[in-house]
């Protein structure tokens, strides 16, 4: 279960605290291939399951992934919705005014045909 | 386009030069159903729910993506909106509170118009969540890593 953040700019923060660490990063690559126990997310580190674990629980906290209970492992699983949003709302500013201002020339050129 | 967001200052320049009369930006900028023709990322549907060109009046529109869901932004116009001029308060559903300043001028000559829009927010943190400078100096610049993940994640998210 992910804990409901308190508010929208909480919740981007906290992605973006835990994306800012390059091990945190680097297991959810690794779970982009499939869902994993924390021993088999370990194994790539020369780290120790509990600090693994520490990681798990903050990408946990900022909603990137969700965990279950599979016989006696833990699976991690990949949430993307919360980094699409941080991604909309980081890098679509330049985007977002490109493709509109070169829609409205276009419709510019509509508004002067008709008058 | 040109995007002006100088480090540490709360504030986004955009200019853009127009081939058209100053009262044709004006209509398309104050018309709902001129806006919702150009407003917007390329994907998302622009829905207008209210446009009130006049000192005071109430704007809401709300982009709408592929799965659905709803982007709401709302403000008010502040001084009579004319071709010359509009400002108006910005503010997305999802932060209320966080409140940003618009300016918009248009700038006629020979048949082409200078459009520039000035925006100010409160910190320069909330700047950098609506703009791509915090992407590309600021501290998530030198995460190229992060940039690849997030795009193919992003990617995947839309398919």
């Amino acid at each position: 279960m992910v804990p409901k953040p308190s508010g929208y700019e909480d919740a981007l923060t906290g992605v973006f605290a835990a994306l800012a660490d390059p091990t945190r990063r680097a297991i959810l690559v690794q779970l982009k291939a499939g869902d994993a126990t924390v021993a088999e997310l370990a194994a790539p580190f020369s780290m120790s399951q509990p600090a693994v674990s520490k990681h798990l629980k903050v990408l946990e906290q900022a909603g990137l992934i969700s965990r279950s209970q599979r016989a006696t492992a833990r699976l991690s699983h990949l949430e993307a919705a919360p980094l699409r949003t941080a991604v909309g709302w980081l890098m679509d500013y330049r985007a977002y005014w490109t493709e509109s201002f070169d829609r409205l020339d276009d419709l510019l050129d509509d508004l002067k045909e008709d008058s | 386009v040109k995007i002006i967001a100088e480090p540490g200052v709360p504030q986004v320049v955009i200019v853009r030069t127009f081939k058209a009369p100053k009262a044709l930006l004006f209509r398309a900028y104050t018309e709902p159903d001129l806006v919702k023709r150009w407003l917007g990322p390329a994907g998302l549907e622009l829905v207008v729910n209210q446009l009130d060109p006049r000192h005071g009046g109430r704007w809401r529109w709300t982009h709408y993506d592929s799965d659905g869901k709803g982007y709401a932004f709302h403000g008010l116009y502040h001084g009579e909106p004319t071709p010359d001029r509009i400002v108006q308060t910005y503010e997305f559903d999802e932060a209320p509170g966080t409140v940003y300043l618009n300016l918009i001028t248009f700038d006629e000559a020979d048949g082409v118009t200078t459009l520039t829009q000035n925006t100010v927010f409160f910190a320069v943190e909330d700047r950098d969540l609506y703009v791509d400078g915090g992407m590309e100096r600021g501290v998530v610049a030198s995460m190229q890593q992060l940039d690849d993940l997030v795009t193919a994640l992003a990617k995947e998210a839309h398919p």
